[in-house]
């Protein structure tokens, strides 16, 4: 039986397609379906055994990015989201899903409603698309097992540093292996947004929820890479690990 | 009946004007005399809505009148009659072409060409000029909020897969004192426009991956802004058609007071008072946007509904008009206007009517499906709400809570327009090229030019677009070593699970046509194609789309190098075997100086965009040059033609020998790339365009991260000057790399097409680009990184 993997839609989310393709390339049975399914009681979140927000512009961002949807996730669907996270189901959030998992709690800290860290407004003050480089740290994320070397994805966002209340809080990310991925490099363009310790991604106290900015959606194929065209680039793009990881792990639960 | 309006009836000439006048109708006296013989004829006046519906299905916006006109044109004192520049020229060369994987041409809200044996691609380029000059951000934003909708709108609904922007400013360094009164910096103006393409285009998961900036000092007044749209079609959803008894569903955004009389309002100049025209310009949320398209894609693949349509220009009532009206049978409509969702209270039945409030489409609907199609979009957080239905009574009746509030028959509404003649001049203008000696350093001619507007890095814009999302942007806007370098097209693989893939170009220069505007639509036309061969597509898949933004018709001037113009794309196209699928015209792009009473008009702008279906993306091509030991080619004939070139330009001359299209020679030198590109005898390959060869084997060096080592042959310059050589901007030529290995494959491919080329040299690992003369004399000798940082500087904002 193939892992059932629900892309979460709602307005203004729109890497959803991309993102169940990947998961499908991964060997779930992914599915999109929009929130209004689950609060209309349609559909239960029980039915997947993994979670997946994708990024966009949930409800344009309009108070801050990804905030709507984690007040949504928060106070409409509370219940049902504790009882995942709880059943150790993997959850990924990328980019404006990355934003949504750090305001409705669940990032760094693993609670849900408690908003310890944030997404900020990157450096340059703008949004920007361009390829990075990412470097993997010792970390305990489920998704990024097996990444040993440098990988590239791109980023595309305005908000995307990643901030905490104080070193105090990082330091603790770090030695408890929530720290997944570093932008590689030193500051602007290869930091592209000015996050903290060049932090890319990072996952829950139990590594079964992660959060990053660059988007391994995009990074399934060898053509989707911005050098194919001069450089012996594999067929299979570097982004598809990380959903093969989630799905082998959520296979074994 | 509920009259709004001043009687029509019995109003003198005088009088006509001025009601035309204070309504913002934009109807001439012709047309009004038009209006009041069909309304004496009914024996009543029109009311507002009424003349309001007329003036906006009449306007120029709407209904192209100079394009499909009569026009008594002369060139040079030779006189002709054009009738319609639209049927003769454009449409004209499409049925001599006559290529049957063009499955949809100008009869849609966007072209469709053939992708495969399944899908199409619509594509569709549309501008937002006057909006954009008065409120940048709203106006282009907007500006592609209203193209994305018209390929929802194509056919049944296309998926849209990309966006394409060329931009048209004023000089981004203009001291203010020079800014006309009224006039926003063509910096500021630059910053708006690009931050609502962003926000838009990012917002609706649209990657924005083509496009092109182009600066003078005539668009300061005048921005112009292209925005286009392409989308993903089945070819079974291609066809249309209305059914009396049709609901009309009105789907997506609510209707509110903004954008009132865009239309209108963009049939006319701009003047300094124009900047208060706030709400002529409409409010966009691409979130509605979003969820409306996601919805309607459902529905489409269900077969809820019969027809679709974009409420653009005139809003409701361009859309149930024209959905209304049939040429085959009588046609017709009847609305209950108080049954559209608004945004507030308190809007008069005409405004409703005429609202271009963004985000919103209309449906006819089967009504066994009402039922069914509301719970789809209810599902999806989407607004919608039946407005009446399609009739066959052949009257456009609209009502307001019971009362009738305009009752219009079809066929005046839509045949009614007088027939007009325009007057069109063209005469070839008295210049002549600059005599000049030679420069002494032509290290420091290249880079001057590298950073002249125009020919300058655009990775500010180019970056703050999500040219990712969808993951099928397979060939970047930015390419090569460090993601920086220009490429010439792009290609969108839009099924992941499909090799298939579609080659997006453009091309444009107005600075032709200040010399011959018939050399500039051909040089165009050139450039798109040859941006297509240089990345693996081939002109025999390529179709066209046409859009002019061009002065007031009205001036027999400008009407004259616009009908010059057209006249280049017919004959350019027809030699290629390209045809346009889909077009566009702004005209009235004038600013009028409130001291001085007089009108300055933009240099006519023809935008050429391309679109080109392969098989295989795999066998596609950058422009970077890739290692060293790779010999260079320069594929085409260069010729001493430096009229209206970037060189002249920077010598502050424009010339008069305009660079002409072989069209024998043409088709040589882009077959032979592209069939050396599909075959992969090619590492890169850059079309030659403004800057010339100079420019080309530049940025082909530093987005490689490599120099190179030139030596022009004595056959390829056939005697002249270096300078001329390097900076000529004949067309038809592209820079080529490929490995030593595969030269010989090459050469045969050249060989087989008749394509002049001449071996310059090799790609180096020393980032040197070096040029010698036939002699062996070093005449330009430049680090690839100062010639790269030199080209980046302009725009490092």
């Amino acid at each position: 039986m193939r892992v059932k993997a629900l892309i979460l839609r709602a307005s203004g989310i729109n890497c959803d397609v991309e993102t169940e393709r990947a998961f499908t390339a991964a060997g779930a049975d992914a599915e999109r379906v929009h929130i209004r399914r689950f609060l209309d009681g349609d559909r239960e979140l029980d039915e997947f055994r993994i979670l997946a927000i994708p990024g966009g512009f949930s409800y344009g961002d309009d108070i801050a990015a990804g905030k709507a949807l984690a007040n949504e996730l928060v106070h409409r669907m509370h219940e049902p989201l504790r009882r995942f996270v709880e059943a150790g189901k993997p959850i990924l959030g990328v980019c404006n899903g990355f934003q949504v998992l750090v305001r409705a709690g669940l990032l760094p800290g693993g609670e849900l409603g408690t908003q310890t860290a944030s997404l900020a407004w990157n450096d340059s003050g703008k949004f920007e698309c361009r390829w990075t480089r990412l470097k993997p740290a010792p970390s305990r994320s489920i998704f990024t097992k097996g990444i040993e070397t440098e990988i590239e994805l791109p980023v595309a966002h305005a908000e995307g540093k990643f901030l905490t209340g104080g070193d105090a809080l990082l330091d603790a990310l770090e030695a408890n292996g929530q720290v997944a991925l570093r932008y590689a490099g030193e500051g602007y363009p290869a930091v592209p947004n000015g996050s903290a310790r060049a932090i890319a991604a990072v996952c829950d106290p139990s590594g079964v929820v992660m959060g990053m900015m660059p988007h391994p959606e995009r990074f399934i194929s060898r053509y989707q890479h911005p050098r194919w065209t001069r450089e012996p680039i594999p067929e299979e793009g570097a982004g598809l690990t990380i959903f093969r990881n989630a799905v082998e792990y959520a296979q074994a639960l | 009946m509920d009259v709004g309006m001043p009687p029509v009836l019995k109003a003198s000439d005088a009088q006509l004007e001025a009601i035309s006048r204070e309504g913002g109708l934009s109807l001439n006296l012709n047309e009004m005399r038009a209006v009041q013989a069909h309304f004496q004829k009914i024996g009543r006046d029109p009311t507002d809505v009424e003349i309001e519906t007329i003036a906006q299905t009449w306007s120029e916006h709407c209904v192209h009148k100079t394009f499909r006109g009569r026009i008594e044109y002369e060139e040079n004192g030779r006189r002709e009659q054009i009738n319609s520049l639209l049927k003769t020229y454009i449409f004209g060369a499409t049925e001599r072409i006559g290529r049957d994987d063009c499955v949809s041409v100008f009869k849609d809200n966007a072209g469709v060409i053939r992708l495969d044996d399944e899908y199409g691609i619509a594509f569709k380029v549309e501008t937002h000029n006057h909006p954009s000059a008065v409120e940048p951000y709203g106006g282009a934003g907007t500006g592609i909020g209203g193209v994305i909708r018209d390929i929802l709108g194509t056919g049944l609904g296309a998926k849209p897969i990309l966006n394409t922007d060329v931009f048209c400013f004023g000089p981004h360094d203009m001291p203010m004192q020079k800014l006309p009164k009224g006039v926003l910096h063509p910096k500021r103006v630059f910053k708006g426009v690009v931050a609502g393409v962003r926000d838009y285009g990012n917002r609706m998961g649209i990657p924005t991956a083509n496009g092109a900036i182009f600066f003078d000092e005539r668009y300061t007044a005048n921005p112009i802004v292209y925005c286009g749209c392409a989308g993903l079609i089945p070819l079974n959803r291609v066809e249309k058609s209305v059914q009396p008894g049709d609901v009309i569903m009105a789907v997506g955004g609510r209707t509110g007071r903004d954008g009132i009389h865009g239309a209108t309002f963009s049939s006319a100049e701009l003047d300094e008072t124009s900047e208060s025209l706030g709400s002529v310009v409409q409010i966009g949320n691409p979130i509605v946007e979003k969820k409306m398209a996601d919805a309607l894609l459902q529905a489409r693949d269900e077969g809820l509904f019969r027809c679709i349509t974009d409420c653009g220009a005139g809003g409701f009532s361009s859309a149930v008009g024209e959905m209304g009206h049939s040429p085959e049978r009588r046609g017709g409509a009847e609305a209950h206007l108080e049954r559209a969702p608004l945004k507030y209270d308190g809007l008069a039945p005409w405004e409703i009517w005429l609202s271009e409030a963004q985000e919103r489409m209309v449906l006819a609907v089967p009504p066994e499906n009402e039922a069914r199609l509301k719970a789809l979009l209810a599902a999806e957080d989407v607004e919608a709400a039946s407005l009446g239905h399609f009739t066959d009574t052949g009257r456009l009746i609209i009502k307001y809570r019971g009362k009738t509030v305009g009752d219009l028959d079809m066929e005046f509404l839509h045949n009614g327009l007088p027939d007009i003649a325009k007057r069109a001049v063209w005469k070839a203008p008295n210049r002549r090229d600059p005599v000049f000696d030679e420069p002494d350093n032509l290290t420091e001619t290249l880079t001057a030019l590298l950073a002249m507007p125009n020919i300058a890095s655009k990775e500010w814009a180019v970056r703050q677009y999500d040219h990712e999302v969808q993951g099928g942007v397979v060939v970047k806007p930015l390419q090569g070593r460090d993601h920086d370098g220009p490429g010439n097209a792009c290609v969108v693989q839009p099924l992941l699970d499909r090799p298939a893939g579609v080659v997006f170009a453009n091309g444009m220069n107005p600075k032709y046509g200040d010399i011959d505007p018939y050399w500039m639509a051909a040089l165009a036309i050139d450039e798109a194609l040859r941006n297509v061969a240089a990345t693996g597509g081939s002109r025999q898949r390529t179709a066209l789309l046409d859009n002019f933004s061009w002065g007031n018709p009205d001036k027999p001037d400008r009407l004259g190098s616009l009908a010059r113009a057209a006249k280049g794309c017919h004959d350019i196209a027809v030699g290629f075997g390209t045809p346009f699928i889909s077009g566009k015209d702004s005209l009235y792009n004038e600013y009028r100086d409130g001291e001085t009473g007089e009108s300055a008009a933009i240099p006519g702008t023809l935008l050429i965009s391309a679109v080109c279906p392969i098989d295989d993306v795999s066998k596609t091509l950058t422009m970077d040059a890739k290692a060293p030991g790779d010999v260079v080619y320069l594929v085409g004939r260069t010729r001493k033609e430096l009229g209206g070139s970037h060189y002249y330009a920077l010598r502050g001359e424009i010339g008069a020998s305009v660079p002409r299209v072989r069209l024998d020679e043409a088709r040589r030198s882009m077959d032979a790339v592209s069939q050396a590109a599909a075959e992969q005898q090619l590492r890169s390959a850059h079309d030659c365009s403004e800057g010339g060869l100079a420019v080309a084997l530049a940025e082909t060096a530093f987005a490689g991260g490599f120099g190179m080592n030139i030596r022009i042959p004595e056959e390829a310059a056939r005697g002249m000057r270096l300078d001329e050589f390097l900076f000529s901007e004949s067309p038809s030529r592209f820079v080529v790399t490929c490995s030593p290995s595969q030269e010989a494959e090459f050469v045969k491919t050249l060989k087989a097409h008749g394509a002049e080329a001449h071996r310059l040299g090799v790609v180096a690992e020393r980032p040197l680009l070096v040029v010698q003369d036939a002699g062996g004399q070093t005449r330009l000798s430049a680090d690839i990184f100062a010639l790269k940082e030199a080209w980046q500087r302009t725009f490092k904002w």
